[in-house]
């Protein structure tokens, strides 16, 4: 079937199976290989999207669900080579090492920064519950958020 | 496969009527599992997230009406009054399953770990489903027919489910290995009902199916009675009397031994999470009498 759907400002379409999820119509079908797959069942996060602005694991979308609708990926941060201050913290800090978790939790980061821009520790831990990282055990991660929090805040006062 | 969309719910109903075997997906968390994992491969699919009938929150004469394509992200924005049902939505998954997940969701699965079902076990809630022939009201008690099964037809879909603003307070509260994301090893929810002096307590995923735990509410009510509590919100109620109310609650699970955790300990936990759910309605009684 044809699925048509604004990708990070422009429309783009697709002839998908009907029962094809977002996240492979992304990837397989337009070619947004950032958007990661890892478990197919919502518990990793690795493949966060947000689906007319709020933040969705896109495994579990239906990408005929997401027809005439608005998705923006992680390849929307970065502007013409410029990094979101998310994805500078999270090189700065260390927060990356395979990489492979990581732009799904620089989504989820983002999500929460708009929402919440001086985010309690708790309140970046339960945003960030369903992302799963192998290799960092996580503390460089929160390390990354406070930083991006606090660069962001000087940009933007 | 075939994926119908309608754009309201006479026409989802028409489709629904005329191809009985499409499966309904709203938020898509459990039945994208299946599609994704290739368990369950539907001849056809029924959207109903664009259903506009679905969405509603609704608050007329003291009953509330909650739209079965509400996700868990709303239910913790505008059912705050609602602190059960509030509770047991910001415990489901994470934020990214709680924009997703609805509670229409979470009836149509009917697993016995679904966390809003105890909460709307203890608001006697009723299931408003609708096919082409018209809308009934499905009461909670035959509502839930086994594990994974609901009293559905098949040219149903369900629309909503309602009952009445409780009068009192009550919460949801579950055991599990983390925080976050977890199937609940035991859950229950509890509520007060202060204008009939009852109390009503239901037990997730320690059983079949939600299991009220009546033996349990009827010595709750009385504890509350003698020691004065229902009339004075300020007088004591005996921590052993408390205790034995625990008891009680647990001696009606009929849970099994499984990965998640033993019977034995899903038993326990019941005890634990009842005695804690009354003692916390009456501190809430308490500060709110000041
Ligand atoms: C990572 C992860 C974590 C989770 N954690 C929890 C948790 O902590 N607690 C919990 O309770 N659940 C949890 N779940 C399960 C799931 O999120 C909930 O059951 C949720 O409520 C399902 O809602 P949905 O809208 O996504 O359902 P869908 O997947 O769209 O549908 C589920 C079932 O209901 C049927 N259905 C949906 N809407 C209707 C309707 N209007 N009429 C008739 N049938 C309908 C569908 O046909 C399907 O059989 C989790 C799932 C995942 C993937
Ligand atoms: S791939 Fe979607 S949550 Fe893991
Ligand atoms: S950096 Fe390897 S999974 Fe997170």
């Amino acid at each position: 079937m044809l699925v048509r759907l604004n990708v990070n400002g422009g429309w783009r379409e697709a002839e998908v199976w009907p029962g094809a999820s977002l996240l492979s119509m992304l990837r397989d079908d337009l070619g947004l290989w950032g958007t990661k797959n890892a478990c197919e069942q919502g518990e990793c996060g690795s493949c966060s999207v947000w689906l007319d602005g709020e933040l969705v694991c896109s495994c579990l979308v239906l990408a005929a669900q997401a027809d005439g609708r608005h998705v923006e990926t992680i390849e929307s941060l970065s502007h013409d080579g410029v990094l979101h201050p998310v994805q500078e913290a999270f090189l700065e800090a260390g927060a990356v090492q395979c990489g492979f978790c990581t732009p799904g939790f620089e989504v989820a980061v983002a999500d929460l920064l708009r929402r919440d821009p001086h985010p309690s520790e708790e309140t970046v831990r339960e945003a960030l519950s369903g992302n799963l990282c192998r290799c960092t055990g996580y503390e460089k991660i929160l390390d990354a958020v406070r930083l991006a929090a606090d660069r962001m805040d000087q940009v933007t006062p | 496969m075939e994926v119908f969309r309608p754009s309201s719910l006479y026409e989802a109903l028409e489709v629904r009527a005329a191809h009985p075997q499409a499966i309904p997906i709203a938020g898509g968390t459990d039945l994208m599992v299946e599609l994704n994992f290739g368990r369950r491969r539907p001849e056809a699919i029924l959207d109903v997230s664009r259903l506009p009938e679905l969405q509603v929150i609704g608050r007329e004469d003291g009953r509330v009406t909650l739209g079965a394509g509400v996700t868990y992200a709303r239910i913790i924005r505008e059912l705050a009054d609602h602190p059960a049902l509030a509770q047991a939505a910001r415990t489901v998954g994470s934020p990214q399953i709680r924009n997703r997940g609805t509670v229409g969701g979470n009836l149509g699965t009917a697993s016995p770990a679904g966390d809003s079902l105890p909460v709307l076990a203890v608001y006697d809630a009723e299931v408003v489903a609708a096919s082409t022939a018209g809308t009934r009201r499905i009461p909670w008690r035959e509502f839930l027919v086994g594990p994974k099964r609901n009293a559905l037809a098949p040219d149903e879909l369900i629309v909503a489910v309602e009952w009445r603003q409780p009068d009192g307070p009550g919460s949801f509260s579950k055991v599990g290995t983390r925080n976050a994301m977890v199937i609940a090893i035991a859950g229950v929810s509890l509520q007060l009902d202060t204008a009939a002096r009852r109390i009503r307590i239901a037990l997730g995923s320690v059983g079949p199916t939600i299991l009220r735990a009546p033996e349990a509410e009827a010595f709750g009510a009385g504890i509350l009675d003698e020691s004065g509590a229902w009339a004075d919100p300020r007088a004591e109620v005996p921590a052993d009397a408390l205790g034995r109310f625990g008891e009680l609650a647990a001696a009606a699970a009929r849970p099994i031994d499984d990965i998640r955790g033993t019977a034995a300990y899903r038993r326990h936990a019941c005890a634990v999470l009842a005695r804690r759910a009354l003692t916390w309605a009456l501190d809430d009684r308490r500060l709110a009498a000041g």
